[in-house]
């Protein structure tokens, strides 16, 4: 009986069954991994666009009177009685573990501090009115309360500080005026941006470009003669622009003026009434009012101001559009650097150079510069690229404005060559991998038909192993857009409103420093002065970049497949 | 002298049926004076791969013009070695060495000042296995003209349709020619090759076991095709096939461990050959 369980055991574990869990096992944890990171980036990446319900309650720490609190709850989580305890709150309790929540409370000039932990125990008659209004800033975070008054250069409206004598058509007609309010202050806005970005930016520069030309021109001491002529070209020039950039001003303030008119009055959870500028508002509504739908148009119109708005309040709200935009820019400019190049490395070390010691121990020593720690590129890149290449590149063409450095400074155009120097070695083994899976046969019905190398290297061989190619550049890619440690050293920025790419002349700038989705995680993750505020937004940008680093792959992809379809060998 | 030097030659490799060995002669040589020399021939060849390992020993053979000749042989005996010697492909592998002389009408073909590419367009080769560039079918015959520059369309498409009506392709393919080539069956896949090789204008046709990978109705094609080409080229095949080599060959040599054991006319070499290796081996009683 014993030895034939034996048997069976034996049977089975010879079967191999035991392999085939143990690699489906592997196989499940895999996707396990994969699925979590995207649903955790999701669950807690939505939190950040999602208006959750506005929770009104008492508190009522022991031994002293009640105190209502208003806010969002952010997190929520069990503790033990003693970690209570050890941190000073005496409570007076048998269970052994106590649930505390975290809660936005909001109104952070007044106490500093943006979010409360509330032990659960505590809190009574938790309710969630209706008129319960969040106000979006521009400045110190959310504001929570009752929306009380509204005053305008015309009107003046206000409504009693009771909230049980308020009239509710009052209160609807109060609501409304707000919401035109805000949309007029948000237009003004958008004009005052649109003027500050696009206009003054421009004068800024070609006052630069000025300054550049007179500089230049005072260093050049050869032509004295018609100098005082070009000197009094470039003053008039100078005296056009600064003309142009006070109009600007001008019209500038008006808008200030303009948007600073209107004001609106809230009751705040500590009974006082305080008095806010409209222009500081983003957006106002009352979650707990809205529906399914409504929430879901909050999400949109709060999603879209991620994903096309610049930063604001220290990146830890707004968007990140300069970061997805300096990504993307950088990896295509680094791809571009990289696969010409490696490329022809790969096509010389298998085509051309005789396959001995010499060209062992070049592959052997490519294949290891893909394991040098990413920070190492950036030190070389800063030393190297910036320091030394781009101090003599301002040397010979931007004398005039030294010792303010353009190129000898970090910037796009660094980063992406650091970058593409870290790709290297993925983009030759990549392709010399694909050039060496090529049948020799193929390179021998290119030669016995009477093509040269060069001829069979760029009609057959390149051709055929194209797919190759883009698979390394797939690498490259990929590897690229999720590098963040040397990116920091050779021109990345925690903020740069400035895209690299405008309408002035040469229109791509690539001595200026960019955002990066990567560097912006660590920023607002670590750097920021409210982290606790930020971290949903740290999940959504993470999964913004996971997001732009699978879009930028799946078109690499596209085009490989396609190649591939058309350059598929013969198995020879 | 020359006359001599040749017939001795000759005679070390068929020294046997004289009747045989006077026909050989008349193809080989003409009686006009103006081709006093064969064809094609090859003086005291060896040939070392790397590290000196010799795999040819003193080759000597002349070949007819517009004839067909077969090698034979066992396995790694040498003689698509050979055969690559014609159109200089050995140089392409790493610590490949030749020496000793190849004459293409008169013409040592190793000679430094012979441009290879140049000598790769008149001996033209085609290899065991089917290998059409993963192009069109029209690019594929194209490639040829296209490496020696010539772009007008008008050439190219005459050419096309001339090198796949040769190889008996172009009934099949004729409306299909932009579609990759590797969307054709085997067989055709080597008549394309063939094909793309004539499409040069070449004079020698180096054919290694251009069959052997094909199911058997392609090689009859195939060596329907060799039959017709014979009127054009001078070719050259290495094959594994008795009956092929018997079948489709005017002159057959029997290459062993990289000597040249016999060559004489096909029939006498299947019928009664002079050697006794040549014997066991066609009778199958090698090795």
């Amino acid at each position: 009986m014993n030895s034939d369980r034996n048997r069976q055991w034996h049977d089975w574990w010879r079967g191999g069954e035991v392999f085939v869990w143990l690699n489906a096992t592997a196989v499940a944890i895999c996707l396990v991994a994969v699925v979590g990171v995207i649903l955790l980036l999701l669950v807690r990446g939505s939190a950040h666009f999602w208006p959750a319900s506005i929770i009104a309650a008492d508190y009522a720490v022991r031994g002293e009177p009640a105190e209502t609190v208003i806010g969002q709850i952010r997190d929520r989580e069990t503790v033990s009685l003693e970690q209570l305890t050890g941190s000073g709150i005496e409570l007076a309790s048998s269970a052994r573990q106590v649930e505390r929540i975290l809660l936005q409370v909001g109104h952070r000039e007044e106490s500093g501090e943006d979010f409360r932990w509330l032990v659960v125990p505590w809190l009574q008659q938790l309710r969630y009115p209706s008129k319960l209004m969040l106000v979006e800033r521009r400045e110190w975070g959310n504001l929570y309360g009752y929306l009380r008054g509204l005053g305008t250069a015309t009107e003046q409206l206000s409504l009693t500080a009771d909230l049980a004598e308020t009239d509710p058509a009052e209160e609807e007609l109060l609501w409304r005026a707000f919401q035109r309010s805000i949309a007029r202050a948000r237009a003004i806005d958008a004009r005052i941006e649109a003027l500050k970005l696009d206009q003054i930016t421009d004068l800024n520069y070609q006052l630069e470009q000025l300054r550049r030309r007179q500089l230049a021109a005072v260093a050049d001491n050869r032509k004295a003669v018609d100098k005082t002529g070009l000197e009094r070209e470039l003053a008039a020039r100078r005296s056009e622009l600064v003309r142009a950039y006070e109009e600007l001003q001008n019209r500038l303030e008006q808008y200030y003026r303009e948007i600073g008119e209107d004001s609106f009055q809230v009751l705040l959870s500590s009974g006082e009434i305080v008095t806010e500028p409209v222009a500081n508002v983003i957006r106002a509504y009352r979650p707990n009012a809205l529906g399914f739908v409504g929430r879901l148009r909050v999400a949109g119109n709060r999603l879209w101001e991620f994903l096309s708005s610049q930063p604001r309040e220290a990146n830890t709200e707004g968007g990140v559009f300069p970061a997805i935009f300096g990504t993307v820019l950088m990896v295509l400019l680094m791809t571009v650097l990289v696969t010409p190049l490696g490329i022809l490395a790969a096509v010389y070390l298998r085509e051309y150079a005789t396959q001995g010691l010499v060209t062992r121990s070049i592959r052997i020593a490519v294949n290891n510069l893909a394991g040098v720690p990413s920070i190492v590129y950036g030190l070389f890149g800063l030393g190297f690229f910036v320091y030394t290449l781009g101090g003599s590149i301002d040397q010979l063409f931007y004398s005039e404005v030294l010792p303010a450095p353009t190129f000898g400074a970090p910037g796009l155009f660094w980063a992406a060559l650091t970058l593409a120097l870290l790709t290297l070695p993925v983009v030759i083994v990549a392709t010399e991998e694909g050039l060496a899976r090529l049948p020799q046969s193929l390179r021998d019905a290119s030669f016995a038909l009477g093509a040269t190398r060069l001829q069979t290297v760029f009609w057959v061989v390149l051709p055929a192993a194209s797919p190759a190619m883009m698979t390394g550049m797939i690498l490259a890619v990929a590897r690229a857009a999720g590098e963040v440690a040397p990116l920091m050293l050779v021109g990345v920025v925690k903020f740069a409103p400035v895209l690299p790419v405008d309408g002035n002349f040469p229109f791509l700038h690539l001595e200026r420093q960019f955002m990066h989705l990567g560097f912006h995680i660590y920023d607002v993750g670590l750097q920021s002065p409210n982290t606790e505020a930020a971290r949903p937004l740290v999940y959504a940008t993470a999964l913004l970049l996971l997001a732009v680093i699978v879009a930028l792959n799946l078109t690499a992809i596209r085009i490989r497949n396609r190649l591939r379809e058309q350059y598929k060998a013969n198995d020879l | 002298m020359r006359h001599i030097m040749a017939d001795q030659k000759l005679r070390k490799i068929a020294p046997s049926e004289v009747a045989e060995l006077a026909r050989f002669k008349t193809a080989l040589r003409p009686a006009s004076d103006h081709v006093a020399e064969s064809f094609l021939e090859v003086e005291q060849l060896n040939l070392f791969y790397r590290d000196n390992v010799q795999a040819l020993f003193d080759i000597r053979i002349a070949f007819p013009e517009r004839q067909v000749t077969a090698f034979i042989g066992p396995s790694g005996c040498g003689k698509s070695t050979l055969l690559r010697c014609f159109n200089r492909m050995n140089e392409l592998i790493d610590g490949c060495r030749t020496e000793g002389r190849i004459l293409l009408e008169n013409r040592n073909i190793y000679d430094p000042q012979v441009d290879v590419a140049q000598l790769r367009r008149r001996v033209g080769m085609v290899f065991q296995k089917p290998n059409p560039f993963p192009k069109s079918v029209y690019d594929n015959i194209a490639f040829g003209l296209k490496v020696q520059g010539i772009k007008n369309r008008r050439v190219l498409d005459e050419v096309v349709e001339r090198s796949l009506r040769s190889a008996a392709l172009w009934d099949e393919v004729k409306d299909r020619l932009q579609d990759s080539a590797l969307s054709l069956s085997g067989g055709q896949q080597q008549r394309l090759v063939i094909a793309r090789t004539i499409a040069v204008e070449p004079e020698v046709l180096l054919l290694d076991e251009p069959a052997s990978a094909l199911d058997p109705l392609s090689t009859l094609k195939i060596e329907e095709l060799i039959y017709e080409l014979k009127a054009q080229y001078t070719i050259l095949i290495v094959t594994h096939n008795m009956q092929q080599a018997a079948r489709v060959s005017d002159y057959t040599a029997f290459i062993n461990a990289g000597h040249l054991v016999e060559y004489d006319a096909t029939d006498t070499i299947f019928t009664n050959p002079a050697n006794k290796q040549t014997e066991d081996y066609i009778t199958g009683r090698y090795g």
